[in-house]
């Protein structure tokens, strides 16, 4: 029955069973009805810690040890049990700061460091190969002896199976193909493999399930029960000292290491670690784990030392004991029994390859090349649209390559060893990263660069004590460096370091390594600086469980809140900071900011004023931090500063402006004060305009209604109104006319007719036509004129008003009867100026600037009434000015006044003046 | 009783019109060409009406008027006053000091006339 194709055919069927679980799983986890959030289903997924080797290797280690092959499953149970916190932390780590491997676990504590990454997968990869390569000789060699049936091959120790290697690399490569299947069908957000997990806890089912099988079949089938077989044992006395423990020497210090070796294991190795840590959906099921993982372990290791003392008994010493579960029931026609024990076996090694290839698969893609291949611009990778096809390539690529590389390591280093001392070579490879993440687990003070050193020493010791030795008993590197050390030193022979010669080579390593790990970890973390993402993502690491707003010691509270106030300050200012928490604290009825509890509450209203300035994301974030809830990436961070960088010089930008516009504001306020001025000048104006008219008109019309309505009204009364009325009506057209004129004036739209003229002989024309003035009021009117006068441009009839203005101005100013008017002509400079002075009762100085403007006299308008419009002057001054001359006057109360104005000369007497 | 009507005006054709219109009624006109002038008169004549002009000279319209109001001899004075200004503010200004009437300049002389008795008229 046990034919050839029978078996290749049940291992494909198996396999093709189990792929069918991972896509239902898949499938289900799609639709959002995820299979694997059982805590029974986590629990059997970290079993793939049981893998070939456990199926074969810790028989065929018992055969040789006894019970020594127990620490490798005490320390797992005993890392759950006890230190499950542990676990915990790193789940809570893991959800937190969205972890997706192992080497991204590592070098997200070290401050998001690539090269921590990078230097963690390498060490990964190689350390996993021997372990690789494990599982590939296992199945090969169950598979030669299964093929070699009915004869029972039993393999002698040390002896090499002939096709094995051929076998092997067939393993490796469907293995490939069962992991690319498995793990790289997408690029799944988080690295979840959900399928992958189903598979998982089903195989560990199906291994337990198998080697439950043989064993029970073993010490009740072969013999009489745990009874029987152990005194049968204990009555031959080589095999006798199998079953006490630590007889030999030295066997408790391995005991002890192993443990702690595999204490490491069940969190390091990154099949483990994505099991237990990644994979995991729910801190919860950690609570069924505790118990139910050492239930499994014990389950599995029951019949461990039955079956090893039952072949033992069965065949020579010299047989390889790995092969026990196997042949035993071989050897006894145990068809059936056979295939199950073989497809346990082929699900134990498929499981943990498929499962720690896309582990490292996954750790080589992120962590190893993208970061070169981005970083490598030629590429110019980081424009490409989809990554996806990338990625899934390389991580195909990645498995193809380390089941190359183990498959390589079996060809070189494999058949030398037993199972379970390869694996421990892994086992001793992965502790490396024990001290750093441990040890950064608790402690803020380890650096990114006591990481790198503390993995490179001890991976370099690693190297040297157990991986060389490795290559040197398999005849490819001379036993010499072995026997007698480099250089012929003897102290430095690799698996005798510094004379510790008792213990067993992965011991020693273990030792040696840890020492040399711990060593340059510390001292290089302890010398050193850290940066300050280091310093920020270890305190989100080690205090991941201290949740701010726990009303724990004050210390915490005030911490937050003070960092808050920091926070803020860093973006609003320190005193906006400062004012905005004391109101704050008002409101809450706290005497002071200082006492603000740092609560959720606090830190929502930290969120929301820091998000009037930066925005809520980036508000949530920096919050975030404070709060240790969640730690942006050093990108993420970099990005915040540099957006409120720019806000802040952007906010400079606006200063300046708000500077500007400030000063312009300042001009325009004052320009709308001229305005306003002018405008109540106006309104003035427009009053007194308006006063002006409607008083003359009132007279002209009551005086028309009073002759209208009264036709016997006096004559000499009569005669009187209609004279009223004229002169009332004349003084409407004089203002009417005056007021426009002005307005003319001083709009520009005044049109001039200069000529030239001679000034002479306006002046004279001007004291003519006030002659009746003057002799009304019996003032003296002199005139002096300049003899030779030159001739000036200007309009003749506005020059003419100007005289008529100022002589009757003259004249009604000057006293009655001892008035004296002299109007005097002469030239000045490139102008004529004319003077007309009069000895009247003058003007103070505070008026007589006052008088030039429109309906301005001696006194207010609005109070006093004044002895003419008022207008004259400020006509006057508008002609002139638009003349290009200048009207002033000179007075002192008492002394008379002179009002002077200047005419430009004619341009061609100008010339000539200039060239005289 | 012949009323009497005091005119506090200092434009000289307005108050020649306004004294004619006054005496045509009937009653007793006294002119005052200021507001300090017209104050003082207050006393001595005892008006019975007053048109005050607003824009007085040295003392304005709106001091008389309240001078008159002050006065509590004067309770049966009654004021109208007159005024080329014609904004609200000025109409409630004049109102406000006390004024029973007001008139804008220019007036007609039959609404003055009629305004004028209807103020003298008794209560």
């Amino acid at each position: 029955m046990l034919q050839g194709w029978l078996v290749v055919l049940a291992s494909f069927g198996y396999i093709g069973l189990l792929f069918a679980i991972a896509w239902y799983a898949d499938r289900r986890a799609r639709a959002g009805r995820s299979m694997i959030a059982s805590p029974v289903i986590y629990s059997l997924s970290l079993a793939v810690y049981a893998t070939a080797w456990t199926f074969y290797g810790s028989v065929g280690r018992a055969a040789h040890d006894g019970v020594g092959f127990l620490p490798i499953y005490i320390g797992p149970t005993l890392m759950i049990l006890l230190w499950g916190f542990v676990l915990r932390k790193m789940l809570r780590i893991t959800r937190i700061a969205r972890i997706t491997s192992l080497a991204d676990f590592a070098a997200s504590r070290y401050g998001k460091s690539a090269l921590l990454g990078g230097l963690v997968t390498v060490i990964a990869v190689i350390g996993i190969l021997p372990y690789i390569s494990l599982q590939l000789k296992a199945v090969s060699s169950s598979f030669e002896i299964l093929l070699s049936y009915p004869e029972v091959v039993v393999p002698e120790r040390g002896g090499s199976m002939p096709f094995l290697k051929v076998t092997a690399l067939y393993v490796a490569m469907f293995m490939a193909l069962f992991a690319i299947a498995f793990g790289t069908r997408q690029v799944d957000v988080g690295e979840r493999h959900e399928g992958m997990v189903a598979a998982i806890a089903f195989e560990s089912i199906v291994k337990l399930v198998s080697f439950l099988a043989v064993g029970i079949y073993v010490t009740f089938g072969l013999f009489d029960g745990f009874g029987d077989v152990f005194g049968r044992a204990a009555a031959r006395p080589d095999l006798a000292k199998l079953m006490a423990p630590f007889a030999t020497e030295g066997a408790l210090a391995n005991w002890a290491w192993m443990t702690v070796l595999s204490m490491f294991a069940i969190v390091f190795l990154p099949r483990q670690f994505q099991v237990a840590v990644i994979e995991n959906v729910d801190e919860r099921h950690l609570n069924t784990a505790v118990w139910l993982f050492p239930l499994y372990m014990l389950a599995i290791n029951l019949f461990v030392l039955p079956i090893a003392l039952g072949g033992l008994l069965t065949f020579s010493w010299g047989a390889d004991a790995d092969s026990f579960v196997l042949s035993l029931p071989m050897y006894h026609r145990q068809e059936a029994l056979t295939l199950l024990v073989f497809v346990g076996g082929i699900s134990a090694a498929t499981g943990m390859v498929i499962v720690e290839t896309v582990a490292l698969s996954t750790m080589v893609c992120n962590d190893l090349v993208m970061p070169i291949l981005l970083r490598w611009k030629r590429l110019d990778l980081a424009r490409r649209a989809d990554f996806t096809r990338l990625l899934l390539d390389i991580r195909r690529g990645a498995i193809v390559a380390i089941l190359l590389l183990g498959y390589f390591y079996f060809i070189v280093a494999g058949e030398a060893y037993a199972l379970v001392s390869i694996g421990l070579i892994s086992f001793a490879a992965v502790a490396q990263f024990a001290p750093p993440l441990l040890i950064g687990l608790y402690w803020k003070g380890g650096s990114r660069n006591g990481a790198l050193a503390g993995l490179l020493a001890g991976f370099s010791v690693w190297l040297y004590t157990l991986l060389l030795p490795a290559f040197a008993r398999s005849g490819w590197l001379g036993m010499d460096l072995v026997e007698a050390g480099p250089l012929g030193i003897d102290w430095l022979r690799p698996t005798h370091l510094f004379g510790l010669a008792v213990l067993d080579p992965v011991t020693h390593s273990m030792i040696w390594s840890m020492i040399a790990n711990v060593g340059a970890y510390l001292a290089v973390s302890l010398t050193g600086r850290q940066s300050v993402a280091e310093r920020h993502q270890a305190r989100l690491f080690v205090d991941v469980f201290r949740e701010p707003g726990k009303r724990g010691t004050a210390c915490r509270a005030t911490a937050s809140a003070g960092a808050l106030q920091s926070l803020l300050s860093r973006f609003l200012g320190g005193e906006r900071a400062a004012d905005l928490f004391r109101a704050y604290a008002r409101s809450r009825g706290v005497r002071s900011a200082d006492e603000l509890r740092g609560d959720p509450d606090l830190l929502a209203f930290a969120e929301l004023q820091l998000a009037g300035t930066i925005g809520a994301a980036s508000a949530h974030a920096m919050v975030a931090t404070v709060a240790q809830e969640q730690a942006p990436g050093l990108d993420e961070v970099m990005t915040i500063i540099d957006e409120a960088s720019q806000v802040i010089a952007y906010s400079h930008e606006l200063e300046e402006k708000q500077r500007e516009l400030e000063a312009a504001t300042a001009g325009l306020k004052a320009a709308n004060e001229r305005l306003k001025e002018l405008d109540r000048l106006k309104d003035d104006f427009i009053s007194t305009v308006t006063h002006e008219l409607r008083t003359p008109l009132t007279s002209i019309r009551a005086f028309s209604e009073i002759l209208h309505d009264n036709a016997d009204i006096d004559p000499a009364e009569r005669h009187r109104f209609l004279g009223l009325i004229i002169k009332e009506s004349e003084r409407l057209t004089r203002l009417i006319n005056q007021v426009l004129d002005l307005a003319k004036l001083e709009s520009g739209l005044a049109e001039w007719q200069n000529a030239e003229l001679d000034l002479n002989e306006i002046v004279a024309d001007a004291v003519g036509s006030t002659s009746q003035l003057f002799k009304g009021r019996s003032v003296a009117i002199e005139t002096e004129v300049a003899a030779a006068l030159p001739p000036v441009s200007a309009d003749r009839d506005r020059v003419m008003q100007v005289l008529l203005n100022l002589l009757s101005n003259a004249v009604k100013f000057s006293p009655a009867g001892t008035g004296r008017v002299r109007v005097r002509v002469e030239p000045e400079g490139n102008c004529v100026r004319v003077d007309v002075e009069d000895n009247g009762v003058g003007i103070e100085a505070a008026q007589q600037a006052a008088i030039f403007e429109k309906f301005r006299q001696v006194g207010d308008t609005l109070t006093h009434k004044p002895a003419g419009t008022g207008l004259g002057l400020a006509i006057c001054r508008q002609i002139v000015m638009r003349l290009g001359g200048r009207l002033w006057v000179k007075s002192s109360p008492g002394a008379g006044s002179v009002f002077s104005f200047t005419l430009p000369l004619a341009p061609h007497s100008a010339a000539a003046l200039a060239g005289e | 009783m012949t009323k009497r009507v005091l005119i506090a005006e200092d434009e000289e054709s307005i108050v020649a019109s306004l004294d004619f219109l006054m005496r045509q009624c009937g009653f007793d006109t006294r002119v005052a060409r200021d507001g300090q002038l017209a104050i003082a008169s207050l006393a001595e004549f005892r008006p019975d009406l007053v048109l005050l002009d607003l824009m007085l000279p040295r003392a304005s319209g709106l001091e008389v008027c309240r001078a008159i109001r002050a006065d509590a001899s004067l309770a049966s004075t009654r004021v109208l006053m007159l005024t080329a200004k014609g904004g609200t503010s000025d109409r409630a200004n004049g109102l406000d000091a006390g004024a029973d009437d007001y008139l804008t300049k220019p007036f007609s002389t039959r609404e003055l006339v009629a305004r004028a008795k209807a103020l003298l008229e008794p209560a």
